[in-house]
């Protein structure tokens, strides 16, 4: 107990005293998930809408792959990306392996997935009447697919919220293919991992719950722009 | 006759090889409404989406204004604003009232100050101004309905399609809500085309009737001839006929045929050759009973049939008679003279109607 106690309490002061390092480190997994967040919502949102709007032949085994997409290890995900990024690798010319840039590859395939499958989900779920309501109304079909994406707004921000917590908690990859090298790659779950087998019990606390809090602070955001202006 | 805005020619749709749209020709002219009715599964919904343009006929051709619909292209999209369409859902978006009512002329990049006009005289039309700034999802089936038909019609399409709009809402809505809809279609003079299954809604706001049998439309034409004259015996029983009787004629003096039927004879005004097969129609609400004891009523009629009742079916004002006499016949009855006739299961009873109230469909 009295080490819990310890760790809350040098968290506080870490966050409060704004140490350099610590901060370093936040901002940092900030920066990975949130650009790997984002460049899977660019893919991930169009392609799930794609699949789940339109009719071809492979369509359920193309669903079915992202469904199981959800699921990917992290650990493996490193160690595919790894390999691909590793200096004799395929990738190796690109001087990625130990760069934010391969942790932010390798979050974008565990997340992209995600967003994808619960696009999938958010558009199905709509009535499929809407979509001729909304054509029979005049809309592009640009505007079409911007009216039924509003539509789902809420499911596709659980999307977001999912891909995010999915890739700031994850630990695996970002340790394989960022090698957790302290002031550049180092991100808050790989520093917890550390602080914990050096025994530095407060420290790894402290950099748990500033990873909680940054999990809490982005998904309250998003919670808030979601349920704006509903009420029950 | 004037060019009609909206046609559709050699329309034919297939579902999996499986026909289920096969329409020749169907015209709206400019202003009418054309109520479109049949059974379920008739192919109603499907003319629709093919005559508003939102699914294209597997051969055949829509003209809009005289111009053949290009299925594709910016060109699709320009005639489709000029369309509004109604669904039996009112399928309005997760927004205020006012926001879906503004959907159609926000689509289109109205500018503002129109919208908003737009918006508040049309919600103010169907009795929701009220209900502005409320969120749709909070919606009655009846308000939903209303925010619906005030979002097509702020659009001001040139064709107005109402797939039927009024099915899922409980009889006092359906019937406050066609009033209304009748009201401002008669105001606007919409040219509209109106899908329906049920009969009352389609001679309450038709101008004109086409009847949908298996993907076909078999006849079109003024409510009083549809209703009056079907041409098949499913037309007749979907348009309410509920005596239908297989008979031949065997006789004909100035017009006036007489067909026998079971035994009976029955005078009818129509034409057919003497020795033809025909089906004698008749409506059960021109049929009148008598008590076989009772005073005679109806002197000018020229059918007097003896009967007994065999059973009555309570429709609230009114009681469904089945009478047997030969062959059945049914007839509608008033609450109070069934009553005062005190018909029961076995009354000798007397059917009476004119022979003008016969509708004979030659087979």
């Amino acid at each position: 107990m009295e080490l819990i106690w310890q760790g809350l309490l040098e968290a506080f002061r870490l966050i409060v005293s704004g140490d350099p390092g610590v901060f370093q480190i936040t901002w940092l997994s900030l920066q990975i998930s949130g650009g790997a967040t984002l460049l899977s919502l660019l893919v991930g949102i169009p392609v799930g809408m794609a699949l789940a709007l339109t009719r071809f032949p492979g369509r359920s085994l193309c669903i079915a792959l992202v469904n199981t997409g959800m699921g990917l290890p992290p650990v493996v995900v490193g160690l595919f990306v790894s390999i691909f990024v590793w200096r004799s690798g395929p990738l190796g010319f690109l001087g990625l392996l130990y760069t934010p840039t391969a942790i932010v590859v390798a979050q974008f395939i565990i997340a992209a997935p995600i967003i994808t499958g619960l696009t999938i989900a958010a558009m199905q779920q709509l009535n499929p009447r809407l979509r001729l309501q909304l054509q029979a109304l005049g809309a592009s079909r640009w505007q079409l697919l911007w009216l039924l994406m509003r539509e789902a707004r809420l499911p596709l921000l659980a999307a977001v919220m999912a891909g995010f917590g999915g890739v700031i908690s994850e630990v695996g990859a970002s340790m394989m293919v960022g090698g957790n090298i302290q002031g550049q790659t180092r991100v808050l779950t790989t520093a917890t991992v550390l602080e914990t087998g050096k025994g530095n019990f407060d420290l790894a606390i402290a950099l748990s719950v500033i990873l909680l809090v940054l999990t809490f602070a982005v998904n309250y955001l998003l919670t808030w722009i979601q349920q704006r202006g509903r009420t029950p | 006759m004037t060019a009609p805005i909206l046609e559709g020619l050699d329309l034919s749709v297939l579902y999996a090889g499986q026909r289920v749209l096969d329409v020749p020709r169907v015209e709206v002219q400019a202003g009418e409404v054309l109520a479109v009715i049949g059974p379920n599964g008739a192919g109603k919904s499907t003319l629709l989406r093919v005559l508003g343009l939102l699914e294209p006929p597997t051969s055949g051709e829509v003209r809009f204004r005289g111009q053949r619909v290009v299925w594709s292209g910016p060109d699709l999209l320009i005639a489709r604003r000029r369309f509004a369409t109604v669904f039996q859902e009112a399928l309005l978006c997760d927004a205020t009232v006012e926001a879906n009512v503004a959907l159609g002329l926000r689509l289109r990049r109205r500018p503002p100050g129109e919208v908003s006009t737009q918006v508040h005289t049309w919600l103010a039309r169907l009795g929701i101004a009220h209900l502005a700034k409320r969120e749709a999802r909070t919606l009655s089936g009846g308000e939903a309905q209303r925010t619906s038909l005030a979002r097509a019609f702020a659009i001001r399409p040139d064709v107005l399609l109402l797939d039927e709009p009024f099915a899922a809402l409980d009889p006092p809505t359906r019937d406050e809500l066609l009033t209304l809809l009748q009201g401002l279609l008669r105001q606007e003079g919409f040219t509209t085309v109106f899908v329906t299954h049920d009969r009352d809604e389609a001679l309450r706001l038709g101008d004109r009737i086409a009847v949908m049998m298996e993907g076909r439309i078999p006849q079109v034409g003024a409510p009083s001839e549809v209703f009056g004259r079907p041409v098949t015996e499913e037309i007749a029983r979907f348009v309410g006929v509920e005596t239908i009787l297989p008979g031949r004629v065997t006789g004909e003096l100035s017009g006036l045929l007489t067909v026998k039927v079971n035994g009976m004879k029955i005078e009818a005004l129509g034409a057919a050759a003497v020795g033809e097969r025909v089906l004698v129609c008749l409506r059960p609400e021109d049929v009148v009973i008598r008590r076989l004891d009772g005073r005679v009523g109806l002197e000018s009629a020229r059918n007097h049939l003896e009967g007994r009742v065999e059973d009555a079916t309570p429709l609230g004002a009114q009681y469904r008679v089945r009478i047997a006499c030969g062959s059945p016949v049914i007839a509608l009855v008033t609450k109070q003279s069934f009553e005062d006739l005190s018909l029961e299961h076995g009354t000798p009873v007397v059917v009476t109607f004119k022979a003008s109230a016969v509708h004979l469909i030659r087979r």
